[in-house]
């Protein structure tokens, strides 16, 4: 278990647990929380909350069969679909997502490459490949970005991310995250919008990479 | 209820209970009394199977869970099946309720809203990778009441909260807010669960200590 610097915000973790969060970003929480012991706590805080308004719900009485009907079915045969595992440095619910396959990388340029493993109207989620050293062109955003290290770090202006810290961009946030010496960093990076880069090419080429 | 309120019995009557706690061939189920007749009836399906006390959860939980999954959005005439899934996944899963990290109203709650995902929407909610307890660990009860305390006084904050402030909070909850709306909110008692973090992270420093990624 690494020592995480970077957490998920405390409302993305209430929306998580009430099921509000745009699908890609809830796959970078159930991540985080996989690698992460004060989020898995702050989670089950939260649950917590969710079973206390669930006891205060004013009761609807159920349909006399109901009991019987469920209490009929409890020896219905039922096969568990398997628990979210881990795969080489990809964390259960990410290794859920790829269905175990191997990464299908395809290259940005300058040694960075991506896969997206998916894109919906929502947001999209891929993962990023960026060799030491190298820089992910300078980007704003146009909604919030959530990238989380799987393996090596990057670093940027507003600091350093090691295996589990997540960063959280948004409008605001204008950065050049560049991976750290060592092995190539490789990120879950989650957003509800499209990026915006500054640089000319990389914006003409947006449509063509998604990105 | 408060640890110090006598012991409530079971609609279904308490020798069944008993006889739960004694059933042969199970683990011998240490239970003490003071445990919410919840969690009692949850351990005794979780290690023993029994359908008394499944019976008695149904009659806890069905109602609440019905009101519950109206108040999310889902039309009386489905949230029956919704609250049949979410009972038969409590019986199918009861190996995953861990008394040391979740009280049973909050192990239901993520169950449930599990199941409202999957109906209202095509792909179901991401799962985190699931903490497995060594079989041979001691329950340690100090840190189940604690668990249980906070429920209890969780519930009990919420019950004192002016209507709007607990109407923000039930929303919340119920998956009515977006993540946005939430961040919005500054009524939100992201304050008082401090200390319920504090307590699961006990455990799970306790839990993960041997553990290698």
């Amino acid at each position: 278990m690494s020592v995480t610097h970077h957490h998920i915000p405390d409302s993305m973790l209430a929306a998580y647990a009430a099921g509000t969060l745009p699908q890609a970003f809830a796959v970078v929480v159930a991540t985080h929380v996989s690698m992460c012991s004060m989020c898995r706590a702050a989670l089950g805080a939260h649950e917590a909350v969710g079973g206390a308004v669930l006891e205060i719900q004013d009761q609807v009485a159920v349909s006399d069969g109901l009991k019987s009907n469920v209490l009929d079915l409890l020896d219905a045969p039922f096969t568990a679909p398997p628990a979210p595992t881990r795969n080489g440095i990809y964390p259960g619910p990410v290794a859920d997502v790829m269905k175990t396959r191997a990464p299908r990388w395809k290259t940005l340029g300058m040694g960075v490459r991506q896969d997206i493993l998916f894109g919906q109207k929502d947001g999209s989620l891929r993962l990023l490949y960026i060799p030491p050293g190298q820089a992910v062109p300078d980007h704003g955003h146009n909604g919030i970005e959530l990238t989380l290290v799987l393996q090596g770090s990057f670093s940027d202006e507003t600091g350093q991310f090691g295996v589990g810290d997540v960063e959280i961009a948004d409008e605001t946030l204008e950065h050049t995250p560049v991976a750290d010496a060592g092995e190539p960093c490789i990120c879950l990076a989650a957003t509800d919008a499209p990026l915006r880069f500054r640089a000319l090419a990389p914006r003409l080429l947006q449509p063509l990479f998604r990105i | 209820m408060t640890a110090l309120d006598p012991p409530e019995t079971p609609p279904d009557g308490e020798p069944a209970l008993r006889r739960a706690m004694r059933a042969p061939g199970g683990k011998p189920a240490a239970c003490p009394a003071t445990y919410s007749r919840e969690t009692q009836w949850m351990i005794a399906v979780r290690d023993q199977r029994d359908r008394v006390a499944f019976a008695a959860l149904f009659d806890h939980f069905a109602p609440r869970l019905k009101g519950f999954v109206i108040r999310s959005g889902i039309p009386a005439a489905k949230a029956e099946e919704v609250v049949q899934d979410v009972m038969l996944t409590i019986w199918r899963k009861a190996d995953q309720f861990d008394p040391h990290r979740a009280q049973v109203a909050a192990w239901v709650y993520q169950i449930a809203r599990n199941r409202q995902i999957d109906v209202m929407r095509r792909d179901g909610r991401p799962m985190p990778e699931e903490l497995r307890e060594d079989p041979g660990t001691e329950p340690d009860a100090s840190q189940i009441l604690a668990v249980e305390q906070e429920a209890r006084q969780l519930k009990s904050a919420l019950t004192r909260l002016n209507a709007e402030q607990r109407d923000v909070i039930e929303k919340a909850y119920l998956g009515e807010l977006s993540h946005q709306q939430i961040s919005d909110q500054t009524g939100l008692p992201l304050g008082t669960i401090k200390s319920r973090i504090r307590l699961g992270l006990n455990r799970l420093r306790h839990e993960l200590k041997d553990l290698k990624p």
